[in-house]
């Protein structure tokens, strides 16, 4: 029983990742372009090579940190749409103190300068936790105003106080600062991978057996199922909606700090919200809010926007294509419910007790 | 000989391999009242949800007033004629009673909705049927009786032959009852049909004229109701022999154990306890009984840690347990089997041995360090369903997957296992099967013969009557009556609780 579960647990991912494809290769055939050459190319393009390889791990580092955020809040019961604005904030306060304590040790340097990424974007959703758990205001709500105020606190502060006059970004960080080492460098042909790589993997591990094994991870899943039940079972809501909170921006924030660190070497002022804050929720929600399917979903989601840069290189062939397919996989699992029904029938499985069935994961 | 207005014939429903109805018929007829009688899981909601167009039949053959038909929805049982009255009432609080009635059939007159002509066409309905409903009330605001008329009435204005009635009087007081037996006769009168889904014996020798025993998916018995004994039905229900003397021994020692004075509970701005005052002793049990919505929930609530206390003192083992936290209290030595097992008492998507820790999984040997010893729960777990003969698969089979009756052993569980001084059981038994009735009241007079105290808040005054060394009864928030239930009959009771004095 416990088998079939999860085997259908893949199904659903599975089968919206193909239908993603084939309705990218049905686009691609209407226009005149020849899917099988382009999946070809997506393929070298990031995975073909140890430089892709490389970029594409590199692209699905905050990928998979933001991903973490938004299923930690989900498994508490909540929508947290703060990613973007908290893995900004995370971005920002790494460059701040690498900036500002550039004279540390290197070791210091580097985890005071994650730490406090981690610190700016866990105080941005731990507010939204806070009204939430206190005064009840939606999270949905303050996370989306509070993506705002990141974005626009961020673009100020950097042009105001971290940038020189007429500039738009930041001075660098320095050299031993970044997570991108020369070791790492010449392993990829110079690709940008880095250090923070590994530290996502750990932080996936570190989730995993935070949900599984600990005392606050029961309580954070306890109360995202039920939340009366919890109260009747003596656990602190209000307090564990906060903790829930706090961690994911921890997360999202870390995410921001390894890009920062390890990627971009300095901040600049930015139109838009970083896109990576919402594809960590498509990346959750294809993953199931799995700590461990969220590896491969962002290995996917890295993949295609990697190789997505070479479609176009190697043919005419626009390399939108390839959000369109992207954004279909998001459609399909979206639309999973009509998948698990059809399932259900076919398979003949429905359970017996459909009355009692309210457990549905 | 009136004419049959359904026919169920060799109905089969299978759920993967699992036979729920097994090769069942029966007839109603025309005017007729019948029992449909069964343990949960016996069956009989799934043969009126085949019947209501919710399931369709793996095989067999429905005939509704002669014709062969083949149901795909609720809404072609409607056009046929037939009216559900559901346990749960799927009404919408927010709406009057009028809006609730018409909604989804509501006449038009020039493309709004013609109240007048629907208050008149109900008025007339509820004269016939002797159905008192107050067409403008908010069904926020009306009892559950009310409520279930208002159901009933739904139906009728949707000018239904044949009514099923799912578990009925679950939630009525006695001379709700006694109205809802009336209504039902009127309707039977009229030359309707019912079918009563019930395991109550006492309401079938009262009201049917037929009953058909279900067990295990297959047809008992049908039976005529005047001609059989309330113990030989019971029999066919449940397979063996019942036992419904309890095991009550007498338990001398009399010490206070638990004591509320003066206390007063708000709930939305009203008063909902008002100084109320009461008192536990050791190896007592207590029945709280009263109708629905007096403050038997907000009591709860209060005692448990999970409503403020406006004023009062609550007292347990001579310490002070008002304003503290829902986990202080227990640790103090409240147990609780709340009134809402699946989605108070239990995290349905959570493994039976999760459900088992659920309040103790932060204290040592379960908590080390802030991790979770997952072993050892599920050793524990795996002890505490033999001990309790929760039917299982496995102790991380998920507590949804259980049926009602081993949801609510996982509860008993949990709670006694914890050795409470106070045990509070609120409707302990609703909606579960005989057997597990029979246990539960088992383990809760243990409590009681092994010197703790039980306070029961429950609406089957059977179950109060049986269990109690003392009544009390609650109206309004506040206590208005005492009675010894020794001599003290279920009508009486019912008195007290709708408000009234007992005649000296």
């Amino acid at each position: 029983m416990l088998h079939s579960r999860s085997m259908k647990g893949l199904a659903v991912p599975l089968i919206s990742i193909a239908a993603g494809f084939i309705i990218g290769a049905v686009l691609m055939l209407i226009f005149g372009y020849d899917p099988i050459q382009n999946y070809q190319n997506l393929l070298i393009g990031s995975l073909g090579d140890v430089y892709s390889i490389g970029e594409t791990l590199r692209n699905m580092t905050p990928l998979i940190l933001t991903a973490l955020g938004f299923a930690v809040s989900s498994k508490a019961g909540f929508f947290n749409i703060g990613g973007p604005g908290q893995y900004l904030m995370g971005w920002f306060g790494s460059i701040v103190f690498a900036l500002s304590f550039s004279n540390l040790p290197t070791w210091f340097l580097i985890v005071g300068s994650l730490m406090c990424g981690a610190f700016f974007g866990g105080i941005w959703s731990f507010i939204a936790g806070f009204l939430r758990a206190y005064f009840g205001t939606s999270e949905v709500i303050t996370t989306i105003m509070l993506n705002y105020i990141a974005l626009y606190f961020v673009n100020f502060a950097v042009k105001n106080w971290l940038a020189s006059k007429g500039s738009d970004s930041s001075p660098n960080i320095a050299k031993r600062a970044s997570l991108n080492t020369e070791f790492l460098q010449k392993l990829t042909n110079n690709s940008t991978f880095n250090w923070g790589f590994f530290i996502a993997l750990i932080m996936v591990v570190v989730i995993w057996i935070y949900f599984n094994k600990t005392r606050s991870g029961f309580e954070v899943r306890s109360v995202g199922l039920n939340e009366a039940a919890s109260l009747y079972a003596g656990i602190n809501v209000k307090r564990t909606i906060v903790v829930a909170m706090l961690v994911s921006g921890l997360l999202a924030g870390v995410g921001g700090a390894i890009d920062g660190l390890g990627n971009f070497q300095n901040i600049s002022v930015s139109n838009n919200l970083p896109s990576v804050g919402f594809n960590g929720m498509a990346v959750a929600l294809l993953a199931a809010e799995n700590p461990i399917g969220i590896i491969f979903a962002a290995l996917l989601f890295s993949a295609l926007q990697i190789g997505g840069l070479s479609i176009s290189v190697y043919s005419n062939t626009p390399s939108e294509i390839v959000d369109i397919v992207i954004a279909s996989i998001i459609f399909f699992v979206g639309i999973k419910y009509i998948f698990k029904v059809a399932l259900a029938r076919n398979w003949g499985k429905r359970r017996r007790k459909t009355t009692n069935g309210g457990a549905d994961k | 000989m009136e004419k049959d207005v359904v026919q169920m014939k060799n109905i089969t429903k299978k759920f993967g391999n699992y036979k729920a109805n097994d090769d069942i018929s029966l007839e109603l007829k025309q005017g007729e009242i019948l029992a449909l009688l069964g343990e949960n899981g016996a069956g009989k909601s799934t043969l009126m949800g085949m019947l209501s167009g919710l399931l369709k039949p793996t095989s067999g053959e429905i005939v509704i007033n002669g014709k062969s038909v083949k149901m795909e929805n609720p809404r072609d049982a409607k056009t046929l004629g037939i009216g559900m009255v559901h346990q749960h009432f799927m009404l919408i609080p927010a709406f009057s009673v009028l809006e609730n009635i018409i909604l989804g059939d509501e006449p038009l007159k020039a493309g709004h909705i013609n109240y007048k002509q629907a208050a008149k066409d109900i008025a007339l309905l509820a004269g016939k049927y002797h159905l008192k409903i107050d067409l403008s009330a908010k069904v926020a605001d009306i009892t559950v009786g009310m409520q279930q008329r208002v159901e009933i009435m739904k139906a009728l204005y949707r000018k239904a032959n044949i009514f099923i009635f799912d578990e009925p009087t679950a939630a009525l007081t006695p001379q709700e009852i006694d109205q809802l037996m009336k209504i039902m006769r009127a309707l039977s009168d009229e030359g309707k049909s019912i079918v009563f889904i019930t395991h109550k014996l006492k309401e079938i020798k009262e009201v049917a004229d037929r009953c058909v025993v279900i067990r295990m998916g297959k047809v008992i018995d049908s039976v005529k109701v005047a001609e059989t004994r309330e113990e030989a039905l019971a029999e066919m229900m449940v397979g063996h022999k019942i036992n419904f003397a309890v095991d009550k021994k007498e338990t001398n020692k009399k010490e206070t154990i638990f004591k509320i004075d003066k206390l007063n509970v708000e709930a939305h701005g009203q008063l909902k306890i008002k100084n109320l005052d009461l008192t536990v002793h050791s190896g007592e049990i207590v029945g709280v009984a009263g109708v629905d919505g007096n403050g038997q929930s907000e009591l709860i609530e209060a005692i448990t840690g999970l409503r403020k206390i406006k004023t009062g003192i609550v007292v347990l083992n001579g310490k002070k347990i008002q304003h503290q936290s829902a986990r202080k209290i227990a640790e103090a030595g409240v147990g609780c089997i709340p009134e809402d097992r699946q989605n108070v008492g239990l995290i349905l998507p959570l493994t039976i041995s999760e459900n088992l820790v659920l309040k103790s999984y932060y204290k040592k040997p379960v908590s080390n360090k802030g991790f979770l010893n997952y072993k050892k729960i599920n050793e524990d777990g795996r002890q505490l369903i033999k001990n309790f003969d929760i039917r299982s698969q496995s102790e991380k089979e998920l507590v949804g997957d259980l049926s009602g009756g081993n949801q609510q052993k996982v509860i008993v569980a949990r709670e006694i296992s914890a050795q409470p001084e106070l045990l509070i059981a609120a409707n302990p038994t609703r909606g579960v099967d005989i057997g597990a009735i029979e246990y539960i009241h088992e383990k809760i007079i243990e409590q009681r013969n092994a010197g703790r105290g039980v306070l029961l808040v429950s609406f089957e005054l059977e179950e109060i009557l049986k269990l109690s060394d003392r009544v009390v009864v609650m109206h309004e928030g506040q206590i208005v009556g005492e009675i010894d239930p020794r001599d003290t009959s279920s009508e009486e009771l019912g008195m007290l609780m709708a408000g009234k004095q007992l005649a000296e």
